[in-house]
């Protein structure tokens, strides 16, 4: 055999093995499908432990849709790429996974596989959960398959050719997806770990707290650095100066319980329905997460954006208009001793991460949209503005509010900000 | 000056321009039907529509509002040619105290004039933001479907609206 | 305390002229009796509702309703020479109809179309006093007081027709005001209004209309007020505008006790538009020329004003435990004993409710004119009469000085904040005489100084012998009191914040019939062996007052929950099992007919829906209520739709059926959003429910479905007053349905939310 020839067979062979192991990485074998577990296979303390894997790993709010039954699915995903529709996962046999076995259900954890052996779509934080333990994931499946089946079929999935290609998915996995259990790291305390398993797994604050490369992985090394979800920042976990008051243990835990704390602003958007999930399970695991994310700190660097003010712009019109605005709008709940801060004990908006932030996003959010009603536990609420004020409107409310309660200097092109966040918002 | 435009016609008011649009309605133009329930966006009792979309005037500064048409209830109708609305709810006796009714009848308004066939799933999360704590809600909800061509409540829901969603993003 | 007797004297003096004395001494006999001196010895306490005693002197015992207490017929209708009709009651519409309803009895009786009579409501310058609009009284006192007095002004103008026309009355007709005789000649009311004197007082017997005959009475006349409402006109005491009107805000203390120390006075003057900043002790307020202004105002006033620390409020981890050392008055309200069958099976329960708020849409308002030594109040309080003896007290005033007139304010459902705003406004006037003066409560304000109804315990005992049958009945509850009406100037909160404060006059416990904590605290089953304790406390950690049918919400709800439990024991249907306990056939109508109109019992429930039932007689005197309801739970959040309901509804006579429909329905989605979800927030330092984030209530995304009320209609028998039936059979019957759908017997009250996860 020449050399040429030689390295010709050494280079179909490596390419017949790459295409079989793509095979084998792209198309996974389906898992038969099981009758439902009836519902009384499953003792209550085991469902009890999987009501708490579930809320700790938020699967309600991605997995039910607006006015939609829990877990059915139908909550449209907004990504770069385009939107998915999140499955139902309640116990029906036709559109849920009411015919999987722990074992499909365990596989779509750690490995985003589906029973049928389509992948999933990293939308799923199978990244994440893939580090649990088997008794979650156990806990966890009885917990759904105990639920209300329900005959609900989610919209098909607009995603932008070739990513609509499930198996290409495959090659995401291998660049991004290390399956299996987190085991503990034996020079830290029992609480710091189950922290860091809780953070790292279910909790996966990662995936939106840190940012994403162009193909929606995480960026490594850049983990909870902050990112941004549905058109919200989610500020960085490890940075200490982001926050105008330093977050203790309790001011920590007590806004994770309830996404309110004295000294920091509310929780709204996208967080707020965590913190209504890690209200039901015990505050060890909320004590935990706390413990961890305080351990990640990075060193306080005194960044540009905590120079002092800049000279004051009260005279200005914008200022003034501003000042209009806030007196109507704002007052009579964000001004000095209305009753939300005096008999609600809500900080002054000095304290807020969303108006001493580098950019004005939340701050804007936040003006647009509110915090919605939702029943008895509306503690939050808060009126939207969205329909009410132009953008030339919102940014001098937000320049205001930034002027008179944060010690930083003022946003620039905010008026900009407004434009592009609302366009985003509406294009979701 | 302030220059409002209110149910078709201008006013000018020399009014601080940080004045909620309510205390403007009431005392300066003797528009009463918008109420004051809470001044604070939580109860709708002071609802118009601006510029086409329902709005809580105890929160909006008539600084702010500029050409925007302003409507009340007072522009749907009177006593002796009430609107389609108006008229339903006197047929359906939609009304205990009526203190919300006004409101209601606004944030209904702002919904029909948009989408004059609502589903029964998008009238109820549009009626959200009002209160009312005398229990006219199944009342109030009959007349609207009516004036919107909705079949009656008890027919049977396709998917009926979660109360506590927890879905999504807020 | 004043009682009416005295009212009586008063009205009898200044209502006395000359010509009419003269009249009068022709029915001496009758006209003697009340002006006997002494005559309270003769009083007897008839009606103890809420606020102060009525005692009834023996002249006027057997006249109907509230013409015992207001016995002169021109009390209640005057008619001019020009024919004007003119009818008074000393009872105020509240958002419940009953404007169109008294309209719909004098129009029946005075057989006059509605349209045709002016119909005034309670104004102390003009109106029967009445007391308070409470209780679900209106129709049965104001109601009956005017079907005879109406029958019987019509009675005396036809008799005068006749006799001038020199035949009998019984071959005259009336029609719309015109008495006509057979042969064509007529009369005017206002003719034959000249030929009576109608300054008389009420007979006992009165030419009442056959209810077979009814043409008024009985249907459902649309309510006159909603026109306007949903047009904006001007209907509500918030609406008012006086020329000259200026703005008030006041600044509360944070909690109760605390005293003004220092107000940013000066600064606050500075403000545009300010004209005052009134203090008088620790009350504070400050009036502008514009309500922003006043708004503004408010805002910097409160933020600088300085309080003491003021009294520590009860832990609420406590406060069910605490009621057991509080409550140092025991009143036995049963206790009966017959023979029965040997007890087999013993049950007992005990129940919590928390400390929950009216709630009123409209922050109370008030508006008041202090001009030439005279005290104008327009309120939306519900007893004009109370409240002008308070205020003529607090402000040392001759009570002829004060006129208190009722202006609809939006729904109050018992003790809020109308009669304490309406004491501001006459505070605030005295120091802006000659300018009306609006004083509007912030809703914080409303929230926080609400008069809360009371957190309860009951607990229960019961057995059964073999057959299923109660054989006992052990039944005891703690409460403070519901009943804090203005007897006395120190009942007003203003009162109590002067420099020289009033005291308020202690709690009493209301008694029964009515009640108060203890109201339908006895069922009306036919238990034997029936022993029921009415512990009370006479203080009152937190300020409480009168809600909608007061303690009837919890004791039905602990009795119709606990009886479901009994007949679960015995093994029997809950519908069936009532009906082996219930011996009033009016009552068994009304159960049967909630049951057939639901379809009772039901084929097997979809998961995690579950129905229930439940049944009582308002105050085991007014008005029945049998319910069924449907419910569903979300296991994942806790949440509690109530689906659908079927009520049946026995009101006696039905005056306007449309009404009495809306109330129970009212009432039924209110006391779900009371049972499911309502709890006040508060810790030692201050009450926490200051907006409606803080104390969320039902909204439409929780609506049900559809509610249906069936009337039964009673003709000729009293009227049962009905605003207040639905509160406790409807958290009976949801407690009943959480367990059907979840197997779960949840007692303590708000039941939805956390203990229903799943």
């Amino acid at each position: 055999m020449t050399r040429k020839s030689g390295l010709l067979a050494a280079g179909g062979v490596t390419i017949v093995a790459a295409l079989a192991v793509a095979l084998l990485l792209m198309w996974k074998p389906a898992i038969a499908p099981v009758s439902p577990p009836a519902q009384d296979a499953f003792d209550a303390r085991t469902k009890l432990a999987g009501a708490r894997v579930v809320a700790l790993g938020d699967c309600i709010v991605c997995h039910t849709a607006k006015g939609g039954k829990p877990f059915a699915g139908g909550l449209p995903l907004v990504t770069p790429f385009g939107t998915i529709y999140a499955t139902n996962i309640t116990p029906d046999v036709k559109t849920g996974i009411g015919a999987w076995s722990l074992e499909a259900f365990t596989r779509a954890m750690r490995h985003g596989v589906a029973r049928d052996g389509h992948l999933l779509y990293p939308a799923f934080p199978y990244v994440h959960f893939t580090r649990i333990s088997d008794d979650d994931i156990a806990a966890a499946y009885a917990y759904l398959m105990t639920r209300e089946p329900i005959d609900a079929t989610p919209p098909a999935n607009q995603l932008m050719f070739p990513l609509n290609f499930r198996p290409l998915l495959a090659f995401w996995n291998v660049l991004f997806l290390r399956p299996g259990a987190q085991p503990p790291d034996a020079s830290k305390d029992v609480e710091w770990n189950r922290g860091k398993l809780l953070v790292d797994g279910l909790g996966h604050c990662a995936s939106c707290h840190s940012p994403l490369n162009a193909i929606g992985g995480e960026k490594s090394g850049h983990a909870f650095d902050g990112g941004i979800v549905d058109g919200w920042e989610a500020p960085a976990l490890n940075a200490p100066g982001a926050a105008p008051k330093p977050w203790t243990k309790e001011q920590l835990v007590a806004y994770l319980r309830t996404g309110r704390a004295s000294e920091h602003g509310a929780a709204a958007g996208p967080m707020l329905p965590v913190t209504r999930d890690l209200a039901t399970v015990p505050e060890a695991d909320v004590r935990s997460i706390a413990t961890y994310l305080l351990s990640i700190q990075k060193p306080h660097a005194v960044s540009g954006a905590e120079a002092t003010r800049a000279a004051s712009t009260v005279g200005s019109p914008e200022a003034q208009r501003g000042a209009m605005l806030f007196a109507a709008s704002c007052a009579q709940c964000h001004g000095p001793a209305a009753p939300m801060q005096s008999i609600g004990e809500r900080p002054t908006l000095a304290f807020s991460t969303a108006v001493n932030a580098a950019t004005p996003r939340n701050a804007i959010q936040m003006i647009l949209s509110g915090n919605g009603w939702h029943g008895e536990d509306s503690m939050n609420y808060m009126p939207a503005f969205a329909q009410i004020y132009n953008d030339q409107q919102i940014a001098d409310l937000a320049s205001y509010i930034r002027a008179a309660y944060s010690q930083r200097g003022p946003w620039t092109d905010v008026e900009a900000a407004v434009v592009k966040v609302r366009k985003e918002n509406n294009a979701r | 000056m302030i220059n409002l435009t209110v149910n078709g016609v201008q006013h000018a008011l020399d009014i601080d321009p940080s004045t909620p649009l309510l205390y403007a309605l009431r005392n300066d133009l003797q528009l009463h039907g918008a109420k004051f329930g809470c001044g604070l966006g939580q109860c709708g009792a002071c609802t118009v529509i601006v510029d086409g979309e329902a709005a809580f005037s105890c929160l909006i500064p008539v600084g702010s509002i500029g050409r925007k048409p302003v409507r009340t209830i007072e522009g749907l109708g009177t006593i002796e040619h009430p609107g389609p609305l108006q008229k339903a709810f006197i047929e359906h006796q939609a009304v205990q105290c009526g203190y919300c009714i006004a409101g209601m009848i606004m944030r209904a308004q702002a919904l029909l004039d948009r989408n004059p066939r609502p589903t029964e799933r998008e009238l109820l999360e549009h009626m959200e933001p009002n209160l009312c704590r005398c229990g006219t809600h199944t009342r109030i909800l009959a007349a609207i479907r009516e004036v919107a061509h909705l079949q009656a409540a008890d027919a049977p829901r396709e998917n009926p609206p979660l109360a506590a969603s927890p879905g999504g993003a807020q | 305390m004043s009682g009416h007797d005295e009212h009586l004297d008063e009205r009898t003096d200044e209502a006395i002229d000359e010509s009419r004395r003269r009249f009068m001494l022709g029915s001496a006999l009758v006209v003697s009796f009340s002006m006997l001196p002494g005559v309270k010895a003769l009083a007897q306490k008839v009606i103890a509702d809420e606020g102060a005693a009525v005692h009834i002197g023996k002249a006027t015992q057997a006249l109907a309703g509230s013409l015992k207490t207001n016995p002169y017929l021109d009390s209640w209708i005057r008619i001019d020479r020009a024919g004007k009709v003119t009818v008074y009651t000393g009872k105020v519409e509240l958002g419940t109809g009953v404007r169109t309803a008294l309209l719909q009895i004098a129009a029946e009786e005075l057989a006059m179309a509605p349209a045709l009579i002016t119909f005034l409501t309670a104004d102390t310058g003009a109106s029967p006093d009445e007391g308070l609009t409470a209780g679900s009284h209106t129709i049965a006192d104001s109601g009956s007081a005017l079907l005879n007095a109406s029958a019987q002004v019509r009675g005396l103008l036809v008799d005068a027709a006749a006799k001038r026309f020199g035949i009998r009355s019984n071959v005259l007709t009336v029609r719309d005001s015109v008495i006509k005789a057979p042969d064509g000649r007529s009369m005017t009311y206002g003719e034959a209004v000249g030929l009576v004197d109608l300054h008389r007082m009420a007979a006992p017997v009165s030419p009442l209309t056959n209810p077979a005959a009814f043409h008024v009475i009985g249907t459902s006349l649309p309510r006159v007020d909603i026109p306007r409402k949903v047009t904006g006109g001007v209907s509500y005491v918030q609406d008012m505008l006086m020329p000259g009107m200026v703005h008030a805000r006041v600044v509360m203390p944070p909690v109760y006790e605390a005293r003004l120390l220092q107000a940013n006075t000066a600064d606050v003057l500075k403000m545009p538009g300010v004209m005052k900043v009134v203090r008088n002790g620790s009350m504070l307020a400050v009036v502008a020329n514009g309500e922003w202004q006043a708004v503004q105002a408010q805002r910097l006033l409160a933020a600088g004003s300085q309080w003491s620390a003021g009294r520590a409020l009860p832990d609420p981890a406590t406060v069910h435990r605490d009621l057991a050392t509080l409550c140092t008055q025991q009143i036995e309200i049963a206790n009966t004993h017959s023979a029965t069958a040997t007890a087999v099976k013993t049950l007992g329960a005990k129940y919590t409710k928390r400390y929950m708020m009216h709630g009123s849409i409209g922050a109370s308002c008030a508006l008041a004119l202090f001009k030439d030594g005279a005290m104008t109040v327009w309120t939306h309080s519900q007893g004009v009469y109370p409240l002008r003896d308070g205020l003529a007290e607090m402000l040392s005033m001759p009570k002829d000085s004060i006129r208190c007139i009722h202006v609809e304010g939006s729904g109050c459902y018992g003790h809020n904040g109308a009669d304490d705003v309406a004491a501001h406004a006459a505070l605030i006037a005295r120091e802006m005489e000659g300018k009306p003066v609006r004083v509007q409560w912030m809703r914080e304000q409303e929230h926080t100084w609400d008069h809360y109804t009371p957190a309860m315990v009951t607990e229960v005992k019961a057995s059964l012998d073999a057959g299923g049958n109660i054989v006992d009945w052990n039944y005891a509850l703690w409460s403070s009191s519901h009943n804090e009406r203005i007897v006395n100037a120190g009942r007003l909160i203003p009162a109590q914040l002067l420099e020289k404060p009033f005291a308020p006059a202690p709690s009493v416990p209301m008694v029964q019939p009515e009640g108060g904590g203890d109201r339908n605290g006895i069922p009306l089953y036919a238990l034997p062996n029936m022993h029921v304790m009415n512990n009370f406390s006479p203080t009152m950690p937190l300020h409480t007052s009168a809600m909608r049918s007061l303690g009837a919400h919890m004791n039905v709800f602990s009795i119709e929950t606990f009886m479901d439990e009994l007949a679960a024991a015995a093994g029997a249907d809950p519908v069936e099992f009532r009906l082996r306990h219930m011996q009033d056939p009016r009552a068994r109508d009304a159960i049967r007919l909630a049951a057939e109109k639901f379809g009772w019992p039901r084929p097997p429930r979809k998961r995690n829906h579950g129905v229930g039932f439940a049944f009582a007689r308002y105050k085991n005197l007014m008005a029945y209520v049998a319910i069924a309801v449907e419910i569903s739970v979300v296991p994942e959040t806790g949440q509690v739709i109530l689906e659908h309901a079927e009520a049946a509804v026995d009101a006696g006579q039905i005056v306007n059926p449309d009404g009495i429909r809306n109330q129970i329905e009212g009432g039924v989605i209110q006391s779900a959003s009371w049972t499911l979800y309502e709890e006040l927030q508060f810790d030692t330092n201050r009450i926490r429910s200051f907006d409606w984030s803080s104390y969320p209530i039902l909204r439409f995304s929780a609506v049900p479905r559809s509610v249906k009320v069936h009337l039964i209609d009673r003709p000729g028998t009293p009227f049962l007053g009905a605003a207040e039936a639905s509160m406790g059979p409807t958290a009976g019957a949801l407690g009943n349905a959480i367990f059907d759908a979840t197997g779960k017997r949840l007692r303590d009250m708000p039941l939805a939310g956390d203990s229903l996860r799943a």
